[in-house]
């Protein structure tokens, strides 16, 4: 096992698919599809034998490669894992292959689409994987390619345009992260994660990068990740790209792609900038709260039904940040507790796999309504779905309840342990932040009123129940829904560890 | 023998049902309906058990504690918990919902898809019992929101209709609004105890070390922390149960099939809330020690209560359907409950509410027997002489009519509601919660001799009325054991011997004469009569003759009438306001990310791009369009594309990938430059 690199091949896997695909050209369709599902299901394969070898007691990274990359300016290719990233890894490993196969009627140019995908299926791992700034940013900007062209070309009417919008304010707020990293580096010496968060425990950054230096870089950085989560009010790119892209890019973006960012916060910028977090944390609280409700609330606004799932997006990502928020603000203060703070960042962890499951199992939906409706997406053009197609209707209808965070599917525990370590920490942010409970009931259930239930109107009159393909899909993720949702410690057994070590080293009151 | 440990069998027959009921075709009616009565009936047998092993020891908490899961170092813990509170209840809930199960055989036969109404109901009845077994907080949390999923499900069975899907969703809305002060109660609780669990050998949060060391804590403007707890959960018992001001989901929730309205709006789920506070009256009760408090949580309770009461009373006078009737009728009763429990008498609550659920779902099937009769008629203007035709629905009806009215001696809902008037006349407090709820006893007495007057009396007035038949056995036998029960079960809590009191709170309670209290007595039967015998002269003496006649009360007081007839426009004010509110948010949002989050970014795009222009020597396509979407430098790439067959496009775009993803690897696997 110890010969074998693991990390690597689960990088690199979906890439050599990409690489297979791309020499294949013109092949068949079916082919094609195959061979992209293929080499997709190889980060579940992978991800669960690392699963297999890994142990959650062990809070460092684990299946470590660690090789000299660029010697001049001490880059190394460091991959680590330890319980996040393999969250995230299984995480992958579960949506991808269901987002390849919300596109498998695609017939323009299945090979490209399939290379496309696994060389983003690809990048996205690399970022929960590496280590070193280098290797990490060359993972995150490389993500962004192949999304825009799948947004560019397969997307609707409107996808040129939010493909450009979407990829250039994610590369304009990451400039001023590789901007931060640069001065970071050209002080401390170093890109590695592990020693930068050594060296700031230390209070060693914030001597080399004193006052503004120090917070000029923190910006920067927060720059960067805010954009990608996104952070409100960082977030106007994403509504029209989530609503134009099709719908197997729109479930990687908000499945995966959303949890880079997430990702970053806690790996980057709290282990390396915490004092500086803890400084801006009265400040991003009040963000966080600020996607929490103006998220649902724009989503109640929407006459399109992806837009309205996209904002349901930036609600639920804002409770990740606003656990963490809580937990850096408490930081020293009196309430912190380590439960609190553990609870917290668990609730955090667990609520980025959810979401990513119930998202990607809403979008496929919606991809599947539109491709019903001819390309509709408008609440109003659709009217008792669920009469024509009850199979669909239930299965939509656990992850639109797992969305709103119902008790006994996954989505609720998540939010219950944000919100059980929160209290502790700011209740008032905690006590506002229901607010976004309400209006995603308010939301979600609307839109079921107004597609599935009532008179069969437009598009829904004769809605075709689910194919084979669809019911497999959609009751796979209702099931694995239904699993976390009962048996929540078969995830945070991976992390709790983890988790528990991170809230130790919090300086308590 | 059944212990705690076993407990969870009684939710489970359901569960199973409702799981086999899920996965049988749309056809498969037998396999569901036989499955959801098989599994309710066994429920009923285990609660009968668990109900002989909680009286051994009435004193006792027995409790069985595992972990859910690990959570830093400890775990999140899960528990059930046996005591004659929960078996009581217990086999209330499985006796009288098998009987709704069985008349739902008859009601519910002809619609197609019957076979997912019965598993909605075995998914009711297994969150239901959820919610009665838990010994965590957390997990009663779990099975109240499944039970609000079930009711959601259920009040919009009939999702074909517009009326039926707002009402459900209504329903779930609202009550969610108080589950979010629930939620908020419940982590302020776990924040403040370490633990969710009730009983715990001493560490859970009912018990004297958790409270004592929460009772010395103040929270905000001198509020215990046990007060800020309690009102927080009693949100959610205010939302479930119906109570002012957020019972405007429970009259909509009447749309659904009408056994849901007796199992779910009648019997049991409305009680949940009920027996929440119950359950934690430990803690609501916390803050009685700290005299200098502002407030106690049981005075809000009570005044609620009240408040509750009176106003579903009165607004019942003038509905005119009769399903809304007893829906408002349910209101007032929850209201009466609440107001036991907020003056400290949370076993006469539960003998109440063990009392309504029968007679309560003995009225609703009475109703759903006369609504299945008369061809889906329900407005009492329309119905009328039924008193021939369904001589066993009228029978019925007429005990639980009484049972309601409070008539004395026989019937049970005399005697519960005397515990609830007396417990409200100790009260040192205030005596306005049993002024309002005297003013009640009048009301009910006064609008259910209406309903009897209407739907029963006089001439037929339409043709549906005219053609109603009695229904078969499957519906009148349920009809005839609830209403055995409505009478028998008020002997177990009477004055002279409160059995049932003394078994709930594992200590003896005092007997007293009958007619202890008799002055209470007295006045509380004098004004049932007063009750009834206005609502006969009003309504029984000149019976309607014509459905479009005008009620002799709106002829003398139309406005007040047609007030009380919306329902105090309840509706109309959240409309105006929170309804407003939430418009005007989400408009205000959606306006802030297309104009100004979005305008920021277009702005700062286009200053980029102004840039670049003025500067000349930038290139042109590293800054091309900024971000706006529809911006100039999009067209460089736009010809690129167009001056190209999309396929070329595409081959070109391989060639990219295949280079880039070479070199990639190359690069990575060639190690160091």
């Amino acid at each position: 096992m110890s010969s074998l690199p693991l990390l690597s091949l689960i990088i690199l896997v979906p890439w050599a698919g990409a690489l297979l695909l791309a020499f294949l050209g013109k092949a068949s369709a079916a082919a094609a599809h195959g061979l992209a599902l293929l080499f997709s299901f190889s980060t579940l394969a992978l991800g669960l034998v690392a699963l297999a070898g890994f142990d959650p007691a062990v809070t460092g990274p684990q299946f470590s490669e660690s090789h000299t990359w660029i010697r001049a300016l001490n880059v190394r290719y460091h991959l680590g894992l330890d319980g996040m990233s393999l969250l995230l890894v299984l995480l992958t490993g579960l949506v991808s292959p269901a987002a390849l196969l919300a596109a498998w009627k695609n017939d323009r140019d299945p090979a490209l689409f399939g290379a496309l995908f696994l060389l983003l299926q690809g990048a996205a791992l690399g970022v929960f994987l590496a280590l070193d700034f280098f290797p990490w940013f060359l993972f995150w900007e490389l993500s962004l390619v192949p999304a825009y062209f799948l947004i560019r070309l397969w997307g609707g009417p409107g996808g040129t345009a939010a493909a450009y919008q979407f990829v250039v304010y994610t590369i304009g707020g990451s400039a001023f992260m590789l901007l931060g990293f640069a001065a970071l580096f050209g002080t401390a010496g170093t890109m590695d994660f592990g020693e930068l968060a050594a060296l700031a425990a230390k209070g060693e950054i914030a001597r080399l990068l004193p006052g503004i230096a120090g917070t000029a870089v923190f910006v920067g950085v927060l720059l960067g990740l805010a954009v990608k989560v996104p952070l409100f009010p960082f977030h106007s790119w994403l509504p029209a790209t989530y609503a134009e892209a099709p719908a197997g890019a729109t479930m990687f973006l908000t499945g995966i792609m959303s949890k880079m960012g997430v990702y970053g916060f806690l790996r980057i910028l709290w282990p390396i900038f915490p004092d500086h977090l803890h400084a801006a944390a009265p400040c991003l609280i009040w963000l966080a709260l600020g996607g929490v409700v103006f998220g649902a609330w724009a989503a109640m606004r929407q006459t399109d039904i992806k837009r309205m799932m996209a904002y349901s997006s930036v609600n639920h990502l804002a409770y990740c940040l606003l656990a963490l928020f809580a937990v850096s603000y408490a930081t020293g203060r009196d309430g912190l507790t380590g439960e609190a703070a553990g609870a917290a960042l668990a609730g955090t962890l667990l609520q980025m796999f959810n979401h990513g499951l119930s998202a990607a199992a809403l979008f496929f939906a919606l991809g599947v309504i539109e491709e019903r409706a001819g390309g509709k997406r408008g609440i109003a053009n659709f009217g008792g779905v669920r009469t024509a197609a009850p199979v669909f209707a239930g299965l939509c209808g656990v992850a639109l309840f797992s969305s709103l965070g119902l008790p006994g599917l996954n989505g609720f525990v998540g939010e219950f342990l944000i919100f059980r370590g929160a209290w502790g920490l700011h209740p008032v942010a905690t006590s506002v932040a229901t607010l976004g409970l309400l209006g995603t009931a308010l939301f979600l259930l609307t839109f079921w009123q107004r597609v599935f239930h009532g008179p069969a109107r437009g598009a829904g009159i004769g809605f075709a129940d689910v194919t084979g393909r669809e019911r497999l899909v959609l009751a796979l993720l209702a099931a694995l829904m239904l699993l976390f949702g009962v048996l929540p410690g078969l995830l945070t057994k991976l992390f709790n560890p983890l988790v528990t070590a991170w809230a130790g080293h919090l300086t308590l009151p | 023998m059944i212990t705690a440990e076993q407990l969870w069998l009684i939710p489970l027959l359901p569960l199973l049902a409702a799981g086999l009921g899920a996965l049988t075709p749309r056809r498969g009616l037998a396999v569901a309906s036989g499955a959801a009565i098989a599994g309710l009936v066994g429920s009923f047998i285990v609660s009968c058990l668990a109900l002989r092993t909680a009286l051994a020891h009435p004193a006792e908490h027995a409790a069985y504690n595992f972990t859910w899961f690990a959570l830093g170092d400890g775990a999140v813990r899960l528990g059930w918990l046996l005591d004659p509170l929960t078996a009581f209840m217990c086999v209330m809930v499985t006796f009288v919902g098998s009987l709704i199960f069985i008349f739902s055989l008859g009601y519910m036969k002809e619609d197609p898809n019957a076979a997912r109404f019965f598993c909605f109901l075995s998914l009711f009845a297994a969150a239901m019992l959820g919610i009665l077994i838990s010994n965590s907080l957390l997990s009663l949390f779990v099975s109240w929101e499944l039970v609000g999923l079930a009711s959601y499900l259920l009040i919009g069975f009939w999702f074909h209709k517009p009326e039926a899907a707002a009402a459900a969703k209504k329903a779930f809305i609202t009550t969610r609004i108080g589950d979010l002060g629930f939620l908020l109660g419940l982590v302020w609780l776990y924040d403040a105890t370490g633990t969710l669990l009730l009983f715990d050998n001493g560490a859970g949060a009912l018990e004297a070390p958790a409270l004592g060391g929460m009772a010395a804590q103040v929270a905000m403007f001198g509020l215990p922390v046990t007060t800020g707890i309690g009102l927080l959960l009693f949100c959610g018992a205010v939302g479930k149960s119906g109570q002012f001001p957020l019972h405007v989901w429970l009259p909509d929730a009447m749309e659904g099939p009408t056994p849901v309205s007796a199992l779910i709006h009648a019997a049991t789920m409305v009680a949940a809330g009920v027996f929440l506070i119950a359950r934690i009256y430990p803690l609501m009760a916390a803050d009685l020690v700290m005299e200098a408090a502002p407030i106690h949580a049981l005075t809000v309770v009570a005044f609620i209560g009240a408040i509750t009461a009176l106003m579903g009373a009165v607004i019942a006078v003038a509905q005119n359907d009769i399903k809304r009737i007893l829906a408002f009728s349910t209101v007032s009763q929850l209201g009466y409950m609440m107001l036991a429990i907020g003056v400290g008498s949370w076993t006469a609550a539960i003998f109440h509410l063990l009392t309504h659920a029968f007679f309560k779902a003995l009225l609703f099937l009475g109703a759903g027997s006369v609504i299945h009769a008369a061809h889906h008629e329900q407005d009492i203007r329309r119905l009328g002489g039924l008193k021939g035709h369904m001589k066993a629905t009228f029978g019925t009806f007429a005990i639980g009519m009484m049972a309601l009215a409070g008539v004395p001696f026989v019937f049970s809902g005399f005697w519960s509601k005397e515990a609830i008037l007396h417990a409200a006349h100790e009260w040192d407090v205030s005596h306005l919660p049993l002024y309002a709820g005297l003013c009640a006893v009048v009301l009910t007495a006064f609008y259910m001799t209406r309903l009897m007057a209407e739907t029963f009396f006089g001439k037929a007035r339409t043709e549906e009325a005219s053609h109603a038949h009695e229904n078969s056995a499957v519906m009148t036998v349920p009809l005839v054991l609830l209403a055995i029960c409505s009478i028998l079960l008020g002997f177990l809590g009477t004055p002279a011997h409160p059995w049932l009191q003394s078994q709930l709170l594992g200590a003896e309670v005092e007997a007293h004469g009958i007619f202890e209290g008799a002055g209470l007595m007295i006045l509380s039967i004098v004004l049932v009569g007063g009750g009834i015998g206005l609502g006969w002269f009003i309504y029984g003496r000149n019976l309607r003759a014509m459905a479009t006649d005008k009620d002799p009360l709106e002829r003398a007081s139309p406005g007040l009438i047609a007030f009380l007839g919306k329902r105090l426009m309840f509706d109309e004010l959240y409309a105006a306001t929170a309804g407003r509110l939430n418009t005007f948010g989400a408009a205000f949002s959606d306006f802030m990310d297309r104009q100004v989050w979005g305008g920021l970014v277009n702005f700062t795009g286009r200053f980029g791009l102004f840039s670049g222009w003025f500067s000349r020597d930038t290139d042109e396509g590293g800054l091309n369009g900024g971000f706006d979407a529809g911006s100039a430098g999009l067209r460089g790439s736009g010809k690129f594309y167009s001056r190209r067959q999309s396929g070329d496009a595409h081959g070109y775009l391989r060639t990219v990938a295949l280079g880039f993803v070479v070199l990639v690897i190359a690069v990575m696997l060639g190690g160091g430059w």
